[in-house]
C-alpha cells in the first residue's frame, strides 16, 4: 500500500515539473511575446517602407500627373495611375452597391426570419463563401457567371439602350464577352457578402431582444422593426461593416484579374474591360523591370493608402463591438 | 389595434390601406431577404457544382503521380504542385504560429491595458484584410530583389504574413475567455508568469488557439496573388532546394486555366477542385466541428 501511494506520488512529480522556471527563463519569454508583437507592427511598418521605395522613382519621375495620367505604354515608358485607380474605385463600388443589400437582407434573414432549424446549415452555407479562394471565384466568374452574362445580360441591355443618351454610353457593350467592370464588381460583391453578412448578423444578435419584442408588442411588422428599430442601433458599427467589405473590394486581386478584361483604357460604360490597380499588378510585375516596376511599385502604393484609411475607418467604427 | 398603431397614426390615411401597404412592406422585406440568402446559397451551389463536374474529368490516374507537363505535351498530373503547396503552406504555418502565438499572448496577457498593445492589435486587425498582393509586393523587395531569384523561402514568408494575423488575433480573443481567477490561482501556488501562461491558459484555451491556426491554414491554402511574385511556379519536379522558383497549385491553376492548351485547362480543374475540398474541409473542421459553440 505504501509502495502505491509512493508510486502515485512519483508519476505525479513526473506530470508536473515542480521546479520553475528561473528568472531569466521568465523574462525571456516574456521578452519573446514583446517581440512578436513588435514584429507584427514592424510587418506593416515595412510593407509600407518597401513599396514606397520601390514606387519612389516613378513618383519622382511623374510628379503629380502620375495620379491624373491616363498614359500606360510600356514603349515610350509613360505611365499614370488614372485608370486603374478609376477601375478599382468603379469595381468596389459597384461590389458595395449589389453587395451591401444582400449581405444585409442574409443578415436579416438569419437573425428575424429564419426557422431555428434551419438557421445552423444556412449560417454555415454563407460562411463557407468567404473559404472559397479568391481564383476559384476568378474561374467561376470566367467560365461560368460571365457566357451567362453576357448572353442574358449584356446583348439584350445593349440592344435595348443603343443610341439612347447617357445610358446608351454607360451601358452598352461594344463587345458583349460577358468580361468588364461591371462583371468584376458583380462578382467582388459575393465575395464581400459573407464578411459583411456576417458583422451585421452579430451586430443584430446583439441587440436586446427585449427591444425586438416590444416593438412586435405593439404590432410592429418585421420590416417596421427592422427599419425602426433594429437598423438605428446597429447602424455605426454596420457602416463599419460595409467600411471592411470596401477594403475587401479594393484590394482583391485574382478574382478581379479574371473577369476583367485587363484593358488600359478609360471607357464610360461599365460593360466595357478595365483594370484595377491589383489586377494590372497582378498581370504586368513579373515581365516588368525598370520604371515600369516603379510604376507598378507605385500604384501599389496607391492602393496602400487608400485601403488602409478605408480599414482605418473601418476598423474604428466596429472597434466598441468587436472587442470581445 | 388597428388605428392606433403609431404608424397608422402618423399617415393619418384611410385604414385599409395604411394596413394593406404595411403588409406589402413586409411581404417585399421577407420575400428580399429570403432572396438574398438564396442567392447566397445558389453561388455556393454553383461553384461547387462547377468544380465537381469538371474537376472529376481532370481527374486522371497520372495526377498525382507526374509533375506538371510542359507546353504542348500530352498527359502530365499535379504531383510538383501539390507537393510545393504543401511545402509553402507548411513554411507558412510553422513560421506564423509562434510568432502569431506569442504575440496574441502578449495582447492578451502581458500587454493588457497598455498603450503598445492597443496599437499592435488594432494594426493586427488591418493586416488581417490588408491586400494580399501588396505582401507579395513586400516580400518580393525584401527577399526576391536581394536573392536574385525566386524561392520557396519567399513564398513562405508571405504565407507567413497572411497567417500571423489570424492566428494573433483568435489566440487573443481564446485566452480572454479564459477566466481570471484560473490565472490567480496558478499565480497564488507561487508560478511566474511564463508558468501561469503555458501551463494554465494556454491549456485552457488550446483547442480555440488550435482552431486559429486552422483558420489561418484554410486561409494561406488557396492564396495566389502573393505567390506570383515570391515563389512563382515551374514544371520541374520538386526538389528540396527552395531557392529558384517553386510549383505550387494556386499559381499552376492560374496560369493553367487562362492557357490555350486543353489538357493544362483540365489538370487547372483538377487542382482547382482539390484544393477547394481541401480548404472547405478544413474550413467546416475549424468554424464548426471544434467550435460548436459559436452560433
Amino acid at each position: 500500500m505504501a509502495a502505491l501511494t509512493e508510486t502515485i506520488a512519483l508519476a505525479r512529480e513526473d506530470r508536473v515539473p515542480r521546479t520553475t522556471p528561473s528568472r531569466g527563463a521568465d523574462a525571456l519569454f516574456r521578452a519573446a511575446a514583446y517581440g512578436c508583437a513588435i514584429l507584427v507592427l514592424l510587418v506593416l511598418v515595412g510593407i509600407l517602407a518597401s513599396i514606397a521605395y520601390g514606387g519612389w522613382p516613378a513618383f519622382r519621375e511623374f510628379g503629380f500627373g502620375f495620379l491624373t495620367s491616363p498614359a500606360w505604354n510600356v514603349g515610350t515608358e509613360q505611365y499614370g495611375a488614372l485608370v486603374a485607380v478609376i477601375g478599382t474605385l468603379a469595381s468596389a463600388l459597384i461590389a458595395l452597391l449589389i453587395g451591401v443589400p444582400l449581405s444585409l437582407g442574409i443578415a436579416v434573414y438569419l437573425t428575424q426570419l429564419c426557422p431555428g432549424w434551419a438557421r445552423r446549415p444556412v449560417a454555415m452555407t454563407i460562411e463557407l463563401l468567404a473559404a472559397v479562394p479568391s481564383i476559384i471565384y476568378g474561374m467561376w466568374g470566367l467560365f461560368i457567371f460571365a457566357p451567362l452574362f453576357a448572353r442574358f445580360v449584356q446583348v439584350p441591355v445593349s440592344n435595348l439602350v443603343e443610341g439612347l443618351p447617357v445610358v446608351g454610353t454607360l451601358l452598352y457593350a461594344r463587345v458583349p464577352s460577358g468580361v468588364g467592370i461591371l462583371t468584376a464588381g458583380i462578382i467582388l460583391a459575393i465575395m464581400i457578402v459573407p464578411f459583411v453578412a456576417s458583422i451585421a448578423r452579430d451586430m443584430l444578435d446583439q441587440i436586446p431582444t427585449i427591444l425586438r419584442e416590444s416593438a412586435y408588442g405593439i404590432g410592429c411588422t418585421t420590416w417596421e422593426v427592422v427599419r425602426h428599430v433594429l437598423v438605428p442601433q446597429a447602424s455605426v458599427s454596420i457602416i463599419g461593416a460595409i467600411m471592411l467589405g470596401l477594403g475587401r473590394a479594393l484590394g482583391e486581386t485574382m478574382a478581379v484579374t479574371f473577369v476583367i478584361g485587363n484593358a488600359n483604357r478609360l471607357s464610360a460604360s461599365i460593360f466595357d474591360p478595365g483594370s484595377t490597380i491589383a489586377s494590372r499588378i497582378a498581370n504586368e510585375f513579373n515581365e516588368a523591370d525598370g520604371m515600369q516596376l516603379n510604376a507598378l511599385m507605385a500604384l501599389g502604393c496607391i492602393l496602400f493608402v487608400i485601403t488602409f484609411v478605408v480599414l482605418i475607418i473601418a476598423r474604428l467604427l466596429t472597434r466598441r463591438v468587436k472587442v470581445a | 389595434m388597428d388605428a392606433t398603431t403609431p404608424m397608422a397614426a402618423m399617415h393619418a390615411a384611410p385604414v385599409s390601406r395604411v394596413r394593406s401597404s404595411r403588409r406589402v412592406a413586409d411581404r417585399v422585406l421577407r420575400v428580399s431577404c429570403f432572396a438574398a440568402t438564396l442567392i447566397g446559397a445558389v453561388v455556393l451551389g454553383s461553384i461547387l457544382l462547377m468544380l465537381i463536374i469538371e474537376g472529376l474529368r481532370g481527374i486522371t490516374p497520372t495526377l498525382l503521380t507526374q509533375p506538371t507537363p510542359g507546353p504542348g505535351s500530352e498527359g502530365g498530373g499535379i504531383a510538383n504542385a501539390v507537393l510545393g503547396s504543401l511545402v509553402l503552406t507548411f513554411i507558412g504555418i510553422v513560421v506564423a504560429t509562434p510568432v502569431g502565438v506569442m504575440a496574441g499572448t502578449f495582447l492578451a496577457e502581458y500587454g493588457r491595458g497598455s498603450k503598445l498593445a492597443e496599437l499592435v492589435r488594432f494594426l493586427n486587425d488591418i493586416l488581417l484584410s490588408a491586400p494580399s498582393i501588396l505582401i507579395g509586393l513586400f516580400v518580393y523587395t525584401l527577399m526576391v530583389r536581394p536573392m536574385g531569384t525566386y524561392s520557396g523561402w519567399a513564398g513562405g514568408v508571405a504565407l507567413a504574413i497572411i497567417a500571423t494575423p489570424v492566428i494573433v488575433r483568435t489566440t487573443e480573443d481564446m485566452l480572454r475567455l479564459v477566466p481570471g481567477s484560473m490565472r490567480e490561482a496558478g499565480a497564488a501556488l507561487g508560478a511566474p508568469a511564463s508558468t501561469v501562461i503555458r501551463q494554465v491558459t494556454w491549456r485552457a484555451a488550446s483547442a480555440g488557439i488550435v482552431t486559429g491556426i486552422i483558420l489561418a491554414l484554410a486561409r494561406i491554402a488557396g492564396e495566389t496573388a502573393p505567390l506570383l511574385f515570391t515563389a512563382l511556379n515551374n514544371n520541374s519536379w520538386f526538389s528540396p532546394n527552395l531557392m529558384g522558383g517553386i510549383a505550387n497549385l494556386p499559381v499552376m491553376i492560374y496560369q493553367f486555366a487562362l492557357s490555350p492548351y486543353p489538357n493544362w485547362q483540365q489538370l487547372a480543374w483538377a487542382g482547382a477542385l482539390l484544393i477547394t475540398a481541401t480548404i472547405l474541409a478544413l474550413s467546416v473542421v475549424a468554424r464548426f466541428v471544434l467550435s460548436p459553440k459559436r452560433h
